[in-house]
């Protein structure tokens, strides 16, 4: 397979729409928690009662009119080769534990894979509503007309003081986490970051790197969510959410314009050095190419690389996971050989680049 | 000690996963526990579920005297879960564990949910009729005391009709609630 046609089937067609702030802001998540009254968690499900618990959601699909979201593709864990679920997991579409431990796990999925429905992960439900750039209002109307509709006929688990039921008591109320994947590169370089976190934290927020831990994030991409469920309404915990994005968007931007007057010179090289390093290195580790496109990905924002287009950063934390490495491979890979293959796959995917370009 | 998954690089990561109940000492590099997937957006599987169980025990520090066990011993009536093995999963096992472990569940909200115990938001569409219905007499009955107090007493009489018709309403969809 070509990688021009590897890449628009891998890459979910909501990503390639254009979002707001979509340069600091790469998406914008809304996902809702929720259960179905009379059956025992996935937890402690049994199999038949798992099972019971796709049927009626499979059921509630087939028969109920869903033109406005759909068409739903269902997938049964069960049915999936490891590394297929691999590859969702690595398209943030199933997490890891809906693909290795649940018992009876399946997925819905829209055509653009903008929404998404977990079946039997820690709650028997989890919608999860994706969107490019900075939609956070737009996601959760999405998320809350996909609930009203499943809703529409099957039987939540719903208390009028504790909201919706849910397995675990930190999601319980709205059942709803928004979170928001921001790349900061300018925020780390200048070490303001770590000022900025504990205030995030302290505002009920959560700040984690998403393909690494803490402030060693890698790619200097960054996931920010609430953290409280109860006791506030879905609008307020997005607009909370929204009101903290927009400062750290702004000071990004502030960060950025700074770099640029203070040590143009060194961000220049530093740039260009990481480009030189992707469009030629024979192998490279996961942690090396996700700092080496952020730093490019930094160079297109400010303009220093000019023929490059900006969704290769989102494009290439993607499709250099294991998950895709394989396949494309068509094959089990060691880690040495997805050393290789990555620094290959990047290095032709920069060479498509440069193609467009003349 | 050595990477669990690849027996090449140093384990930097070392964590108990607890599944079904049972716990798993796991060892990983760096790379490796990424390439699992152990830290991708919705894994926090276990992370946070410790951080709870961290919280319960911080709640009950006396575990292992008897009185304390057999005390925690109490059982949901649905899905059979005991406050012990919620403790240690840090999930419920039923949406009636909720209403079992009531009283020892607000405590644990309030620090999860900075100090918050009451639900607020969304109410579901068909099955929460009505308690949107109990939600909106309860604000139209404050209305009408503003009006009394304020002497408005056609206002207060055409909410009172109001105030009526939806208790009528109440009452004809309570059997469905
Ligand atoms: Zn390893
Ligand atoms: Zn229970």
């Amino acid at each position: 397979m070509s990688l021009e046609k590897f890449i628009s089937e891998a890459i979910s067609p909501w990503m390639k729409n254009d979002g707001d702030e979509s340069d600091i802001v790469l998406s914008s998540r809304i996902r809702l928690a929720r259960n179905l009254k009379d059956y025992s968690f996935p937890i402690i499900a049994t199999t038949e009662e798992a099972s019971l618990v796709v049927k009626q959601v499979k059921e509630h699909f087939e028969k109920e009119k869903y033109d406005q979201y759909g068409p739903f593709e269902l997938l049964e864990m069960d049915d999936m080769k490891p590394n297929e679920k691999k590859v969702l997991v690595e398209k943030h579409l199933i997490s890891p534990q809906l693909s290795d431990e649940s018992k009876k796990g399946a997925v819905l999925l829209s055509s653009d894979e903008s929404l998404s429905i977990m079946v039997n992960e820690e709650d028997h439900l989890r919608i999860q509503c994706l969107f490019s750039g900075f939609q956070l209002s737009e996601g959760l109307v999405l998320a809350s007309g996909i609930d009203d509709w499943i809703e529409s006929k099957l039987h939540y688990a719903f208390d009028e003081r504790k909201g919706y039921i849910t397995s675990c008591p930190t999601n319980v109320g709205t059942g709803l986490r928004a979170s928001v994947m921001m790349h900061l590169p300018a925020l780390v370089i200048t070490k303001q970051l770590n000022k900025i976190l504990p205030a995030i934290n302290q505002l009920g927020l959560v700040v984690r790197g998403i393909y690494g831990e803490g402030s060693e994030a890698l790619g200097n991409l960054f996931q920010i969510s609430n953290q409280i469920t109860l006791g506030k309404s879905e609008e307020d915990i997005v607009e909370d959410l929204r009101g903290v994005v927009l400062q750290l968007i702004h000071q990004e931007r502030a960060a950025r314009e700074m770099l640029l007057q203070s040590s143009k010179l060194h961000l220049e090289d530093r740039v260009y050095r990481s480009y030189g390093i992707l469009a030629y290195a024979r192998t490279i580790e996961s942690k090396e190419a996700a700092q080496r496109l952020s730093d490019v990905r930094l160079g297109i924002d400010l303009k220093i690389l000019k023929e490059l287009s900006a969704s290769i950063l989102n494009e290439l934390m993607i499709l250099t996971q294991p998950g895709f490495l394989q396949q494309y491979a068509g094959e089990i890979l060691s880690p040495d050989q997805r050393d290789e293959r990555r620094a290959a796959l990047i290095r032709e995917r920069l060479n498509l680049e440069i193609e467009k370009f003349n | 000690m050595l990477c669990h998954e690849c027996n090449k690089r140093e384990a930097t990561l070392h964590f108990t996963k607890i599944l079904n109940g049972e716990k798993n000492e796991i060892h990983l590099c760096d790379q490796c526990a990424r390439e699992k997937g152990e830290y991708l957006p919705g894994s926090n599987g276990f992370s946070i579920h410790q951080l709870l169980s961290g919280l319960l025990n911080f709640e009950q520090p006396i575990q292992n005297s008897p009185s304390r066990s057999l005390q925690s011993e109490q059982q949901c009536k649905k899905c059979g879960m005991t406050f012990h093995q919620f403790a240690r999963a840090g999930r419920f096992g039923c949406a009636e564990c909720y209403e079992t472990f009531n009283h020892k569940l607000d405590p644990m909200l309030k620090r999860v949910h900075s100090g918050n115990t009451v639900h607020i938001g969304k109410i579901p569409k068909r099955i929460g009729t009505g308690i949107q219905l109990q939600r909106k007499i309860v604000q139209l009955k404050e209305q009408l005391q503003q009006h009394i107090s304020k002497e408005e007493f056609e206002e207060a009489a055409k909410l009172r009709d109001e105030i009526r018709s939806l208790e009528k309403l109440a009452q004809q969809s309570g059997g469905e609630g």
